[in-house]
Formats: structure tokens, C-alpha cells, sequence
């Protein structure tokens, strides 16, 4: 009996211990599968990556193509986009979580924003095209391009807000509310403020995401051979000619990788992985920082 | 005043001696009234510009559902939806164009499949793993290192799909073609693991701690506990990241638009190229396609089947997991 | 004993408590609004109230937290509320500045009128905002805001509109030295209020709730998050700021109960019980309940 006893334990310690391995196992696929990917495109890439690629437009001789538009027409696009999806998706979110009561408008919204989280992305591109290039007669433009990845990322803005003001804890909302602070002045002055790390953890988890997205923007219409950069809203006289760059057609970093990785030769194949190098660094940066941010903000408020 | 609290009353200062009289520029209450009465007017702007912003998350659902539906009409005066649901071939470039949405739907189901049959399994272990048996320290690394990989984009999943494993997959096949269903699955299904492990570790976390107490005061060993206690009793919360990893696995693009190619083919073979949905948008949007053509309308036709399939799936996800966390 | 028996005679008439204003002259040291003297009408001995609850309910949903609760409260005098957990002290403290508002489906019913403008605190056309500027809060735990010390205490007076810098900097000053924390303090105004003691920030919140000049101070339990030293500085806090205002105090403590305040009412599942001067509570109270509470047999 005892024995038996002995040899069960035994037997579900030792399947403990093979499941823990399982775990490990697997976790380490899925950590060196990110490796060789990165490997590879420093591999293939990195002899590539340099300042002629970096400053040049692109060419029909992989040698001498670059990625001067497509950084460029990211930037723009992600300005945009930023305008777009940071102060609607921070209004909502305190909407959601500050104002609202319980009812059924706001289940309806807040069931709504959850599906549009899972709405797959080349739909979002579908969007812009029909309301935005066709509808709003905005054409192939940074601006119509901006403004659907602007509302493709606007559920994680919503999401990151809501969350971070709901770590606030009731008593900092109550003790601005007993001083005769209105539900705007506590929003304002305290709730945005405290959860400032939070919802900027969000912003640049959303912009980052924005900045990788290729299929929507394929669907409205981004080119990828482009040798001029769209007006520079510094240079042209305000105010009729400021907002030109809007107007522009458009490249960007994803789009012009897609296209270098869907030709047939080698040379291109390596400016792909250049691209790929480049666009990766700012992604996985742009996360580093949101890491970074969410942690010093969790360090200095504790409630 | 002494804390004799019998005293203290009665040597309280009694009487109406104007108790606020040093009060230099303190607001009267009809200078308060006033400016609450301005506050509460920026109040009430400011609460209807955050509601307008909380709605217009419904008009752009609103938005999606309209353009869909408006821009596919045309398509389906062209074609009828017996047609488009059961024809067999997927050819709009012909001279006598075929618009049958099976082709496309095979593709997306073979990859989707295979995404699944990485992600799913992989994804539950990581999130058991790092739930019952990782040491805390573990898991505060663990878990956001394998978030990274969701932040990588998916077209650069494309390119490693293409130039990286569909040439590795060729030295065990060697008749594997270049576009492959397999090749774009696995890296998809790859991609799709932290969101599955992370939404699968938050359900089993939320299993409260008393239940995994009960079984482990009864002898059970740690993998018992998971298996018998903890995973049946956040099954649901299972279920929805389960759901969700489903619904982008058939929303992905890239990655297939790259890698399994782009030619419509009506097959259950993962080593043979196919079309996605969201390959056949992709393939139309780069080619010159004229505003107003039944091409251009299929495209939103194409869209509007997957709009619904992912609907659907992210509804039931949504319901699945509200009830998880009601249950706790 | 209910509370419509103890108040039948006490409760003065409206005559006495909207007419508060006239001088009421010297109030015999006896002679306080406790229910048994108090049967004559318009008694002119009745010391000056700074609020008066009128057969006040209140509601969560349909569940009656309050039921008919008459109080008065005498200006320049510290009240206290008793009562074992539950019973509804601090939902009728948290009615005088309708904290209750921010929560839905919660009601109120009958008057609490303020002294000496006679408003009904939870009239439907009484802005709440108004009222919070007017009477103080101090909350069971302290809640500085997480800005600096400096900040925490202006943000009251920059809620009533005043924006000029030195007259901020006086009052603030003034308002810190009223609640003794000024010696410890004036010398990191702008540091985080995150970096003081408990005892310290609950003195910050006094100072932040009276640096506004409210009407009246409501305050919730204010030293069941503290140590006995801090306990006993707001203690001492608490017997200053009667100099100056009417101060409802809610406490589980007896002891703090019977050494701090002037007034005591002893509540239970939601009714007022027993309402007197807090020596006739402590030492003869009418309530068989009251007792039992007070010598520490039930709660």
C-alpha cells in the first residue's frame, strides 16, 4: 500500500515535471521562431541597410532603390492618424468608463467596440475606400489612409483608456468630487492626468500596430513606386497650401516591403529584409517604450 | 478645549457670532452659484463631444456594414447569390467571368485550419504553463516576450513565410511549390499563439485560487489540478480565446497574400496554393481597377462574406466571455 | 424606543430653527436641545444649528438605507454618529454633501436644510456641485490626489474661482498651519503628497477640505486608517476646527466619540435611536440599545 502510494506520487511528479518541460518547450518555439526571424533579416538584409537606402526613392535597380518615400508617407500617414484615433479614442474611452450609466445605448457601444477590435483590418481598407477615397471624394491620400488606420486602431486607444482609469480608485474621485469639482473638472484636472501612463501605453501600442498595417492600405490604394516626397506642410504658404501633404498619394514602409518581397529576384528579396529590419526596429521600439511607460507609471502613482 | 467632553459643552461658545468673518475675498454663495452654473454648462458640452465620440464607434460599425453592403449591390444585380455561394470556380478575369465564393472560402479554411492546429495547442500549453506551473518571475518575462511577437507586422510574417519556411518546408517536401497553404498556415498559426496563450492565462487566472486549493488539499499533483480542476472551470474563457484566435486567423491577410499565393483553387491540400478572401481583396486592389467595374464591387462582396464570418465569431466570443467573468 | 417619541417634544418648531439667526444670547451650560428639556416651544435656549435633518430617508434601489431620520445639527459643536457597522452612519453623513448623487439609483427623501440661507441640501433644485463647495469632507482614508502638497490643498480654492497666486499661497499657508501640519510641510510644498505619513495626508485633507472655508465639515471615520498617535492629533484637530465650524464626525470609536465631540447620536439599522449631548449619552442614556452599545455589550 505504501509503496503503491510512493510509486503514484512518484509517477505525477515525474508528469509534473515532463508537463513543465511541454511548457518550456513551447514557449521557446514560439521566443525562436521570433528569433530566426529576426536572424534572417539581419542575415539577409543588414549589408543592405544603408544611408543611400535609407535617402534614396525607390528605382526599378534594386541597388539603387531606397526607402525615402515610404518613410516619409508613413510618417505622414501616422500623423493622421494619430489626430485621428488619440483624442476620439480617449474621449470615448472616459465616455465609457466615466459617464455613462448602465443601459442599453451604452451596452450597445461597449458590445460594439469589442467586435471592432476583432474586425479582420483589409475590411477597415474596404471602409476607407468606399466612405473616405469614393464617398468623401478624398482620393488615394495620406489623408484618407491616415484616417482608416486611425479608426482601425481606435478601439485600442478606447480600450487602453478605459482600463487605465479604471485602476483610478473611487476615493480620488470622490475626494475631488466633495471639494464641488463638476464630472468635467474631475476628468480634466485628476482621472486623464492619473491615467496618463496608461493611456499613452495604449497610443503607442496602437501606432505602432497602425504603422505595420499593409492589406487596408493596399485597398485604398498606396503606391509603391513613387519618386517625390508629398509638399512639405512647412514650406508651403499658409494656410492655402499647408495642408497639401494631405492630398498626396502615398507609400509606405509595409507596402513598399510587400512589394519588394513579391518580386521574382534575389537583389530585391534583400531590400525587402532591409525594409523588413527597419520597419521591425521601430515596432518592437515603439513597444520597448510602451513597456517602459506603463512600468514607471505603475512605480510612481500606487495607490 | 480639554477632552472632558462633559465640560466642553457646556463651555462651548454658544451663540450667533458671525463664525466666518475673517474671510477676505472668499466667493459669496451667489458668486458660487454663478460659477457652477457656468461649470455645468462646460460640463454638459463636454459630456455631449465624449458621447459623440463613444457613438461614433457605432457609426463606424455603422460605416463598415453600409459600405459593404451598398458597394456589393451592384455585384449582386451581376451576380446571383446562388451562384456566387455555390459556384465552384473563382474566375472574374475571363471573358465569361465565374464568381463562385467556395475556391476563396476553401483557402481560407485549410489555412485558418492550420494556423489552428499551431496556435491552439501551443497556446493552451504556454498559458497553462505560465497560469499553474511558472514561477512569477518567469511569467513577468515570459508573458510580454511572447506579446512581441504580436507586435511584429504581419507582412514582415509574410516575407520570413516565403524566403524562410517555405524553403525549409521543401527539404522535407521536396515537391512543395513555392505558394503553399502550409508554409502561410504555420507562420499564422505562429503569429496567432500570444494571442491565444494570453487571452487562455487570463480565463485560467481568473479560476479562483480556493478551487486549486481544494484539489491540491486532496493530493492532486499540479498537472492534475490543471487538467481536472482549473481547465474545466474556465472552459468558456478557453473557448472565447479560442474564438478570437479563430476569427484572426481568418481575417489575416499578408501573411497568406504573400506566401499561399494567389490563384483561386478549390482544395483541402495544404501543400497546394490557394486564394484567401482577404488574398482575392488584396489581388484586386493592386491591379487597376476601374471605380464602378464588377470586379471593384466584388471586392466588397468578398469582404462582406468575411465581415460576416468574423461577426459572427466575435459575437459568440464576446457572449463566451462575458460569461466567464460573470461566473467569478 | 423610536425616534418619533424622543423628537415629539424636542423639535422646537420651525420658528426656532429658520429664526436661528437672532442672537440667542448665553445658553445655560444645562440647557442644550436634548429631547427631555426642550418641552417648551420656540425654546430660545436652544443653541444655533447649523443644519437640521428632517425626517430624512434614503434609498439604494429599493433597499431603505435611512428611514425618517430627524438630527440636528448645533453650529460650532461636534456631532457624532455611533452605531455598529451598517447601520447607516455613514450613508447619512455622505447625504450632506450628495456624494450619493454620483452613484446611480440611489434617492433621497425629505429635507436637510442648511442654516443660515435655509436650503434643503437634497432638493431636486439644489445643485450638488454648489453644496459640495460649501461643506467639507474628510474621507475614512485618507485621499490626497497625487500632486504635490502644495497642489492638493489649493485645488479646493482654485474650484471657487480664485487664480490669484499670493492669495493661493496665503491661504494654503493658512489652511496648513490650521490643521498643525504646516511645521511639517512648509518646507516641501511641492513635493508629492504620496510621500507623507498616513497620519500626515489625513491632515492634508482636512487642510485641503477646510482651506475652501465650507460651511461645515463632514468627516467619515477619519482615524480608523491611523495609528493611536495620529488618531489623537486629529482628535485634537478636530476639538480646533469646532472654533470655527459645525463639524459631523462619524466614528466606531467610544472613546473618540465621548472625548471629541459635543453632540452624539446613536444610530441603528438605519434609524436614529438616541440623539443627546454625548454626556448624557455616555453616562444616562434613555435607550436600553444605546447602552448596551455604548458599555460595549452588542456591536
Amino acid at each position: 500500500m505504501d509503496q503503491q502510494t510512493a510509486k503514484i506520487v512518484a509517477r505525477r511528479k515525474r508528469e509534473d515535471r515532463l508537463f513543465k518541460l511541454l511548457g518550456i518547450g513551447c514557449t521557446l518555439i514560439a521566443l525562436a521562431t521570433l528569433a530566426v526571424l529576426l536572424g534572417n533579416l539581419l542575415y539577409t538584409g543588414f549589408s543592405r541597410l544603408d544611408w543611400q537606402f535609407l535617402t534614396s526613392f525607390p528605382s526599378r535597380k534594386a541597388e539603387s532603390a531606397g526607402i525615402l518615400a515610404a518613410s516619409v508617407g508613413t510618417l505622414a500617414v501616422i500623423a493622421v492618424t494619430a489626430l485621428t484615433a488619440v483624442p476620439l479614442g480617449i474621449a470615448a474611452g472616459v465616455y465609457m468608463e466615466e459617464y455613462a450609466r448602465k443601459g442599453r445605448i451604452n451596452t450597445i457601444i461597449e458590445v460594439n467596440i469589442a467586435n471592432l477590435a476583432g474586425v479582420p483590418s483589409v475590411i477597415y481598407g474596404l471602409l476607407g475606400l468606399g466612405l473616405f477615397v469614393y464617398y468623401f471624394h478624398l482620393g488615394h491620400s495620406i489623408l484618407s489612409a491616415g484616417l482608416t488606420l486611425g479608426l482601425l486602431v481606435l478601439p485600442i486607444v478606447i480600450v487602453a483608456t478605459r482600463e487605465a482609469l479604471r485602476t483610478i480608485p473611487v476615493h480620488i474621485r470622490e475626494a475631488a468630487y466633495a471639494l464641488g469639482a463638476t464630472k468635467w473638472q474631475v476628468v480634466r484636472h485628476h482621472l486623464v492626468r492619473y491615467a496618463l501612463g496608461g493611456i499613452s501605453t495604449g497610443v503607442i501600442i496602437a501606432l505602432s500596430r497602425a504603422i505595420g498595417e499593409t492589406a487596408p492600405l493596399i485597398v485604398i490604394g498606396a503606391v509603391t513606386f513613387i519618386r517625390f516626397l508629398p509638399t512639405s506642410p512647412f514650406e508651403a504658404p499658409f494656410p492655402h497650401h499647408a495642408f497639401d501633404w494631405l492630398q498626396s498619394p502615398f507609400a509606405v514602409l509595409p507596402n513598399q516591403m510587400f512589394d519588394w518581397t513579391s518580386r521574382p529576384t534575389e537583389d530585391f528579396h534583400r531590400n525587402a529584409a532591409a525594409s523588413g529590419i527597419v520597419l521591425i526596429a521601430v515596432t518592437l521600439t515603439l513597444n520597448a517604450v510602451a513597456i517602459f511607460v506603463r512600468y514607471r507609471a505603475r512605480r510612481n502613482i500606487k495607490w | 478645549m480639554d477632552s472632558a467632553a462633559p465640560v466642553a459643552v457646556s463651555a462651548m461658545p454658544q451663540g450667533n457670532q458671525g463664525p466666518k468673518a475673517n474671510h477676505g475675498s472668499t466667493p459669496r454663495e451667489d458668486q458660487i452659484a454663478a460659477l457652477v452654473k457656468r461649470r455645468n454648462a462646460s460640463n454638459a458640452v463636454a459630456g455631449g463631444i465624449m458621447f459623440a465620440a463613444a457613438a461614433s464607434s457605432v457609426a463606424i460599425t455603422c460605416g463598415i456594414v453600409a459600405m459593404l453592403t451598398l458597394e456589393s449591390l451592384p455585384f449582386f444585380r451581376e451576380v446571383n447569390l446562388w451562384d456566387f455561394l455555390t459556384d465552384t470556380m473563382w474566375a472574374p478575369l475571363f471573358a465569361a467571368p465565374r464568381y463562385g465564393i467556395l475556391p476563396l472560402i476553401a483557402g481560407t479554411f485549410v489555412t485558418t485550419l492550420v494556423a489552428l492546429a499551431i496556435a491552439l495547442p501551443i497556446g493552451t500549453i504556454i498559458a497553462v504553463y505560465l497560469s499553474e506551473f511558472a514561477p512569477h518571475t518567469v511569467r513577468e518575462v515570459i508573458k510580454p516576450a511572447t506579446e512581441l511577437l504580436s507586435a511584429v507586422p504581419t507582412i514582415v510574417f509574410g516575407y520570413f513565410a516565403l524566403q524562410v519556411v517555405t524553403p525549409a518546408l521543401q527539404t522535407f517536401i521536396p515537391d512543395l511549390p513555392t505558394f503553399n497553404m502550409l508554409s502561410a498556415g504555420i507562420v499564422m498559426g505562429i503569429m496567432i499563439i500570444p494571442y491565444v496563450s494570453s487571452l487562455s492565462e487570463d480565463a485560467l487566472r481568473a479560476v479562483p485560487m480556493l478551487l486549486r486549493e481544494g484539489s491540491y488539499g486532496m493530493g492532486a499533483s499540479r498537472m492534475q489540478t490543471a487538467f481536472k480542476v482549473v481547465i474545466p472551470s474556465a472552459i468558456s474563457g478557453l473557448a472565447a480565446a479560442y474564438i478570437l484566435g479563430i476569427s484572426r486567423a481568418i481575417g489575416e491577410t499578408m501573411i497568406v497574400a504573400v506566401a499561399a499565393g494567389m490563384q483561386p483553387n478549390l482544395t483541402l491540400d495544404p501543400r497546394q496554393p490557394a486564394e484567401t478572401i482577404t488574398a482575392y481583396i488584396v489581388q484586386v486592389s493592386l491591379g487597376d481597377v476601374e471605380h464602378g467595374t464588377v470586379a471593384f464591387h466584388s471586392i466588397f462582396a468578398a469582404g462582406a462574406t468575411l465581415f460576416v464570418l468574423t461577426l459572427g465569431l466575435n459575437v459568440f466570443g464576446h457572449y463566451l466571455r462575458k460569461r466567464y467573468r460573470k461566473a467569478y | 424606543m423610536s425616534v418619533e417619541a424622543q423628537f415629539a417634544q424636542p423639535r422646537p418648531g420651525n420658528t426656532v430653527l429658520t429664526g436661528n439667526t437672532a442672537p440667542l444670547g448665553n445658553t445655560a451650560p444645562h440647557q442644550r436641545p436634548h429631547m427631555t428639556e426642550a418641552s417648551k416651544p420656540a425654546s430660545p435656549q436652544l443653541p444655533p444649528l447649523k443644519a437640521h435633518a428632517k425626517k430624512l430617508s434614503f434609498f439604494y434601489g429599493t433597499h431603505q438605507a435611512l428611514h425618517a431620520i430627524d438630527l440636528p445639527l448645533v453650529d460650532m459643536h461636534v456631532t457624532a454618529l455611533i452605531g455598529p457597522s451598517g447601520c447607516g452612519k455613514s450613508t447619512f453623513l455622505r447625504c450632506f454633501n450628495r456624494i450619493h448623487d454620483l452613484y446611480p439609483n440611489t434617492r433621497y427623501d425629505g429635507e436637510i436644510i442648511l442654516y443660515p440661507s435655509a436650503a434643503n441640501i437634497i432638493s431636486r433644485d439644489v445643485d450638488p456641485i454648489e453644496m459640495r463647495m460649501r461643506i467639507g469632507m474628510v474621507f475614512q482614508k485618507p485621499n490626497p490626489f497625487p500632486k504635490s502638497i502644495f497642489e492638493n490643498v489649493a485645488y479646493g480654492l482654485r474650484l471657487k474661482g480664485i487664480r490669484n497666486a499670493t492669495e493661493l499661497k496665503d491661504r494654503v499657508e493658512t489652511a496648513l498651519k490650521s490643521t498643525a501640519i504646516w511645521e511639517e510641510v512648509k518646507n516641501r510644498l511641492n513635493k508629492s503628497a504620496y510621500d507623507l505619513s498616513g497620519g500626515q495626508q489625513q491632515r492634508l485633507c482636512i487642510a485641503r477640505a477646510v482651506a475652501a472655508e465650507p460651511e461645515m465639515l463632514l468627516m467619515d471615520e477619519p482615524c480608523s486608517a491611523l495609528d493611536p498617535i495620529a488618531s489623537g492629533k486629529i482628535e485634537d484637530l478636530i476639538r480646533e476646527l469646532r472654533k470655527k465650524y459645525a463639524v459631523l464626525i462619524v466614528t466606531h470609536n467610544m472613546q473618540q466619540a465621548s472625548r471629541a465631540s459635543d453632540y452624539t447620536a446613536f444610530m441603528y439599522m438605519g434609524k436614529l435611536v438616541e440623539f443627546g449631548a454625548t454626556t448624557d449619552i455616555f453616562t444616562n442614556p434613555k435607550s436600553k440599545e444605546t447602552e448596551d452599545y455604548v458599555t460595549g455589550r452588542f456591536g
